[in-house]
């Protein structure tokens, strides 16, 4: 039986962009506001979920072509790399810095070292579930 | 501030990481994860020497000061773990180069066995009882995958068991913090040990320690808790089950003799009296069942709870000498267990089988193997010019000036019949007619001995160096006998 899924697709091609803005959202918010790494990457991967829901998994892996494994050991690399940056300072490991920069539009913006290890987790995270939902999704075939 | 104690972590960790990258690539694998652990014994060498000169290294991770942030602490106990369990993943891994296969090799084996370095590492160097929580989930999840990597039929049984058990251990591990954290409000154990002797181990403070005792007893396989032991370390292949009886276990008495000595020691009349009841018991069991096994495998697997039990007979005891003879015999039962597998290991590559009755004559077409098997054997029972003797002689010495002639028993005669399953192993595997000619063993021993002969060599240098050695476990012993020396280094100004 072949069926329509329409209004399915299209409702998903409108709310993953939403559902992307939003994890971004709470991704960058973390260090002020309920948010951070964990749950931005949760909800990315649940985006990319409801794409897998919608669409079928060949086509999914045709527009994402990323290696999720890889997403994950890119993400541990980011994490153990802003760690090994105190090596270059001299101080002790993970010591996190921040500083105050004028940005073109966003004017004055506080940066932290601590993003760069946040977007460690947000990958992981991605990879990791990413991982998980394909593999168990590929294995009847 | 010292970054060198991060060193043994991150090396491991850097390189599991690199090593996800080319899991298609096996001699590059190999190349890489051999470098790697050879530097990790370089830098944990180094520590141990640092230690040695300087006294216990601190590194407060993120510049934050020590109740608050997390602490790493390299204290000589740490250090010489450290260095000894490095040593053991180098040898495994260099024996797992002929012995693992293809198939595992290219499903991230190596990466496996680098996060569970991590775990083993980071679980001896931390100073935060939450933190020591962290590495032993990083290295039980690396040992899950190792349990079942290959996805035969025993393995996927057993790992089910193993991970349930764990599963359930780890949760009565984050109860037993919450509660502690409740009573003293900290989780960084120089500071606990502080709280805790401020307000004198009331009662409540005694239950929790009993509840660590449940918990690190489940991952070090005590008496009432071993259980999941035999059968979980049959299941995988033998350098997989050299790590884990090596290094898995060990964790859990590490973490006994450090919550015991340096946080819960003023009600010893209780809890270190249980302690040395169960340790008996533990004994007892691995006795028991290293003499009833006819399956070389299960024979040695049962001689690790006997160790576990000498070991903690030691701690129970908490005399200097008896903790400097606990501390002599962790690291020469971790070597000469990891010896141990590898070398039966190499008879199951021979004969094809683990069942004692169908081998024999092995000496006949392997003399070297049989006499190293030999060494190792009258080492793990401790006969006196090798390793295991000076522990044994320590802990036995403590025992009868504690007046604990009860334990001190139960040691020599568990002695005896360590000496008696092994030497059953020697005498019906290499002793007598050969069974197989040399064309019809099932594989060779090629590149099989070269790490097992660089572990029986450590694990003899030990016994007869026991004069260089033992200022170094002395350190570490005095460490533990006086919890002060730790919590000055840790919470100084």
């Amino acid at each position: 039986m072949k069926t329509n899924d329409l209004i399915l697709q299209t409702v998903t091609k409108i709310t993953v962009f939403i559902i992307f803005a939003y994890s971004l959202t709470l991704f960058f918010a973390g260090h002020n506001s309920p948010g951070g790494g964990f749950v931005g990457g949760l909800i990315t991967s649940a985006g990319i979920v409801l794409l897998l829901l919608a669409f079928d998994l060949k086509t999914i892996t045709t527009i994402l072509p990323f290696d999720f494994k890889k997403v994950a050991a890119l993400g541990l690399l980011f994490a153990a790399g802003t760690g090994i940056g105190s090596f270059l300072f001299g101080v002790p490991f993970l010591t996190h810095s921040f500083g105050h920069f004028d940005l073109p539009i966003f004017g004055e913006t506080e940066l932290a070292t601590a993003v760069l290890f946040d977007t460690g987790v947000y990958l992981v995270v991605v990879g990791v579930t990413m991982t998980i939902i394909q593999t168990i999704g590929e294995d009847d075939d | 501030m010292n970054n060198v104690v991060i060193l043994p972590i991150l090396i491991p960790l850097l390189t599991g990481i690199i090593l996800i990258f080319f899991n298609k690539y096996i001699k590059v694998q190999r190349w890489i994860s051999f470098c790697s652990t050879l530097i990790t014994v370089l830098v944990a060498g180094y520590l141990v020497q640092t230690v040695f000169t300087d006294g216990i290294q601190t590194l407060q991770l993120g510049s934050w000061k020590a109740p608050f942030g997390i602490v790493l602490v390299a204290d000589m106990l740490a250090a010489i773990l450290v260095l000894t369990a490095s040593i053991i993943v180098f040898t495994c891994l260099i024996y797992s180069f002929r012995n693992i296969g293809k198939a595992r090799e290219s499903y991230y084996y190596y990466a496996a066995v680098q996060f569970l370095t991590v775990g083993v590492l980071g679980a001896f160097l931390t100073g935060d009882i939450f933190n020591l929580f962290v590495f032993f989930e990083v290295m039980l999840m690396s040992s899950y995958v190792l349990i079942v990597i290959g996805g035969t039929k025993i393995q996927l049984r057993e790992s089910i068991k193993y991970i349930l058990v764990n599963v359930i251990s780890s949760a009565l591990f984050v109860i037993a913090v919450a509660y502690l954290y409740a009573v003293t409000g900290t989780v960084n154990i120089a500071d606990l040990s502080a709280k805790i002797s401020e307000i004198g181990q009331p009662g409540i403070t005694t239950v929790i320690s009993i509840l660590f005792l449940i918990v690190f007893g489940l991952k070090g396989a005590i008496f009432p808790l071993f259980f999941w032991l035999p059968g979980s370390y049959h299941a995988p292949p033998i350098p997989i089950t050299a790590l884990f009886g090596a290094l898995l276990t060990k964790v859990g008495v590490y973490a006994i003799i450090r919550t015991f000595t340096i946080i819960f020691y003023h009600d010893t009349g209780f809890t270190h009296t249980l302690i040395g009841i169960l340790a008996g018991f533990t004994i007892l069991v691995g006795v028991i069942g290293a003499v009833a096994h006819w399956d070389v495998k299960k024979i040695i697997i049962y001689n690790i709870l006997t160790a576990v039990g000498v070991i903690l007979i030691g701690v129970a005891t908490l005399t200097p000498t008896s903790l400097a003879g606990s501390i002599y015999y962790l690291v020469h039962d971790m070597m000469i267990k990891a010896a141990l597998f590898l070398l039966v290991g190499a008879m199951v590559v021979i004969t094809g089988t683990s069942n004692l009755r169908k081998m024999g004559g092995l000496i006949t077409h392997h003399p070297y193997l049989g006499w190293m098997f030999f060494i190792a054997a009258i080492s793990l029972a401790g006969i006196p010019p090798f390793s295991g003797f000076i522990g044994k002689l320590l802990i036995v010495q403590g025992g009868l000036q504690a007046e604990h002639y009860v334990l001190v028993g139960a040691i020599l005669l568990s002695s005896l019949l360590v000496l008696y399953s092994v030497m059953r192993i020697f005498i019906n595997g290499f002793w007598g007619e050969a069974k197989l000619k040399k064309e019809e063993e099932k594989g060779t021993t090629n590149g099989l001995l070269f790490p097992i002969t660089l572990l029986v060599a450590i694990s003899v240098t030990l016994g007869i160096g026991a004069e260089w050695f033992y200022p170094y476990i002395d350190q570490a012993a005095k460490g533990l006998a006086d919890p002060t020396i730790y919590i000055q280094a840790v919470l100084k100004e």
